[in-house]
């Protein structure tokens, strides 16, 4: 069978085969925009300041977990409210394996992130095939209540289980970033400890985005959409229910693991009552934000919602009725609490697309001009 | 066998607050088929206002008339964000009002402030003492209070029109309103409704001693309740209640026999009964079975 790899001349929208409209860079206009990105990306580092690729780092390694997420509640359609308890799973594995065999908490040792990553999030995703068969029982609100029970769980093993996290208040260090005793994000003349970490989370944040996008054009990917639009009708066309619900959640788990080791590595410590339902909202928020069922749209929330402190920091000198004082009404704080919920509220009602759904809507609309459609 | 019983009482108490909470999760469910994430916001509304209405009017003035305002914010919450979203998937609407709750509790937060509050209730941490059995008067308030209302809720929609309506509409909206029911007057009684016993509810989880924002966590044991009881049974959610309130001071009481599982164990046993609950009975105790069509 021949199969068209290329787009008939001067047409590129014209897909005249399903594997290339399945391709993970369907358009030239993708791949172009796609290495303008990667270029942007990698020369950021000299452009900013170091506090700024701190907070950039942070951002992709939230965007790693909210692609999981994004994966079992965009793709398959399975809302978890857990998400924190899987982050914490894979912060504790991978700090426990990278910790001091010497120190206060349990350590064995193994500093090296090759070691400590690929096992936080199997750890993780280990865990998330636990949980699964109570999500192949449970459909919709049913299981949203029992992940967020998982949440709960999750939190008083954390808080009190203090040879492993040091306990409420005191935490314990968070895994170390080397690779066999070479340390990734020490500062050198070249390079500072910011900008090494930047590149090194872009870097993994790059890898994780486009094995994601490929699962989710795969035949597992196309299993949970089937899922998610109506798990009965696809059952019956032969999508075996139980078997890839279990994929998505180990999957989402994997990378909600692998995310939870490295969140804490920018700030080098981790305190067990983050993994709080808080948390697992600001997950939600992401996907919802972003763009559910979209890779880019999960990565688009992430940004966002990380960002969004600093943001209302910047808008704070506009609007000098916000205070930064924590003791003072409005505060900064307050206004940040209130935008989560609102603009969850405000993308649901006015864009259930999120910020993905923004982005098509400019595009088609300088696609089409002047036209309307 | 004094502590089982003080442990098993003090159980009926807790749950009596567990089952009032869950009601309101419930009857917002059978008129919408949605589970409101905004009951713990609510709750903590009505007990700031009992907090601030009780100075001037008394605690028994104070509770009606701070369950009346929550009932009032409730159908705030239907009109603004609840009402634009019918017809879309429940999930989505449910973390709308996830997104609800988060903004309401800051500003909620607000009056609650930095001092520490309390409702100004009448009983305190005084006991009742029959023979060696301690019980807390404000658990006995709990339980009376709830049965009145449980009972008054039950006359409500078993002898009125009203009633009948919410329980026509529950079953069929399509079929309701073409029988002339109202059913956007029964999405907004629900919400009242759930607005006014999570205010009840909550006063009585913060009578005997003070409060802060951290109390909205115990309206969120009435998720675990209404899986348990199933989502759309109201006497599910009173039985529940009740078992998840027996079943978590009765840890409560005999926890110091399992040092290994931490202190505070008493605080997740509502989650690991739902779990375990869940892997025999996938809807609840009492629950309706859904019945699927492609």
């Amino acid at each position: 069978m021949t199969v068209a790899t290329k787009a008939p001349r001067g047409r590129p929208l014209l897909f005249t085969s399903y594997s290339r409209e399945m391709g993970l860079f369907p358009t030239t206009t993708r791949k172009v925009a796609f290495g303008v990105l990667l270029a942007v990306t990698a020369l950021l580092p000299f452009m900013l300041a170091d506090a700024e690729l701190q907070l950039l780092a942070t951002c992709c390694i939230a965007a790693i977990g909210a692609i999981g997420l994004g994966l079992v509640t965009g793709y398959a359609g399975q809302v978890s409210l857990g998400h924190a308890f899987f982050l914490g799973i894979g912060a504790y594995t991978a700090s426990v394996i990278s910790g001091d065999p010497d120190g206060r908490t349990l350590g064995l040792g193994v500093t090296n992130l090759l070691v400590w990553l690929p096992a936080a999030g199997l750890v993780a995703g280990l865990f998330g095939v636990i949980v699964a068969p109570l999500a192949t029982r449970l459909r919709g609100l049913y299981l949203a209540i029992v992940t967020l029970g998982l949440v709960f769980i999750g939190a008083h093993i954390f808080n009190e289980w203090s040879s492993v996290t040091g306990g409420v208040g005191v935490g314990r260090p968070a895994p170390t970033l080397e690779v066999f005793g070479w340390s990734l994000t020490e500062t050198t003349a070249s390079a500072t400890r910011d900008q090494k970490l930047f590149w090194l989370m872009a870097g993994l944040l790059l890898v994780f985005a486009l094995a994601a996008r490929n699962l989710a054009r795969s035949r597992v990917g196309r299993a949970f959409t089937a899922i998610r639009d109506r798990d009965i009708a696809a059952g019956v066309i032969g999508v075996n229910l139980a078997r890839y619900k279990t994929i998505a959640f180990a999957v989402s788990s994997f990378y909600a693991g692998c995310a939870g080791a490295l969140l804490f590595t920018v700030t080098g410590f981790i305190e067990p009552s983050s993994f709080s339902l808080l948390l697992s909202v600001q997950y939600i928020a992401m996907v919802l934000i972003g763009g559910a069922g979209t890779i880019s749209g999960a990565i688009a929330g992430a940004f966002f919602i990380t960002l969004l402190p600093r943001i209302i920091r910047e808008l704070q000198a506009f609007l000098p009725f916000i205070s930064t004082d924590a003791n003072e009404v409005p505060n900064v704080l307050q206004v940040e609490s209130i935008l989560y919920g609102v603009l969850i509220i405000v993308f649901l009602i006015f864009e259930p697309r999120g910020l993905f759904g923004l982005w098509v809507r400019a595009r088609n609309y300088w696609k089409s001009w002047p036209f309307s459609y | 066998m004094s502590s089982f019983v003080e442990g098993f009482l003090r159980g009926i108490g807790v749950g009596s607050v567990y089952a009032l909470l869950a009601l309101g999760f419930v009857i917002i469910y059978k008129a919408t088929r949605v589970i409101s994430f905004a009951q713990p916001a609510l709750m903590l509304a009505g007990v700031v206002l009992v907090s601030h209405l009780a100075v001037p009017l008394g605690f028994w003035g104070a509770l009606p008339v701070a369950a009346l305002l929550t009932a009032l914010l409730g159908l705030g919450i239907e009109r603004g964000a609840v009402r634009p979203m019918i017809g879309r998937p429940a999930f989505v609407v449910a973390i709308i009002t996830l997104g609800v709750d988060v903004a309401i509790r800051v500003v909620v937060n607000i009056f609650i402030g930095l001092d520490v509050r309390n409702v100004h209730d009448p009983w305190g941490l005084g006991t009742l003492v029959i023979g060696d059995v301690h019980i807390e008067h404000r658990h006995i308030a709990a339980f009376l209070c709830a049965a009145v209302l449980v009972a008054g809720l039950f006359a409500f929609f078993r002898f009125t029109r009203m009633g009948l309506a919410m329980r026509a509409a529950a079953d069929d909206q399509e079929a309701a309103l073409a029988q002339g029911v109202s059913v956007g007057a029964v999405f907004a009684l629900s919400w009242a409704l759930a607005g006014a016993l999570a205010a009840v509810g909550g006063t009585f989880a913060a009578a005997g001693g003070s409060f802060d924002g951290t109390l909205w966590l115990t309206a969120l044991v009435a998720l675990p309740v209404i899986i348990l009881g199933g989502l759309d049974s109201l006497p599910g959610a009173v039985v529940g209640g009740l078992a998840v309130g027996v079943a978590q001071e009765l840890v409560a009481t005999y926890q110091n026999h399992t040092p290994w599982l931490g202190g505070n164990v008493s605080v997740i046993t509502p989650y690991v009964l739902m779990l375990l609950v869940l892997l025999v009975r996938p809807y609840g105790l009492f629950g309706t079975r859904e019945v699927e069509r492609v």
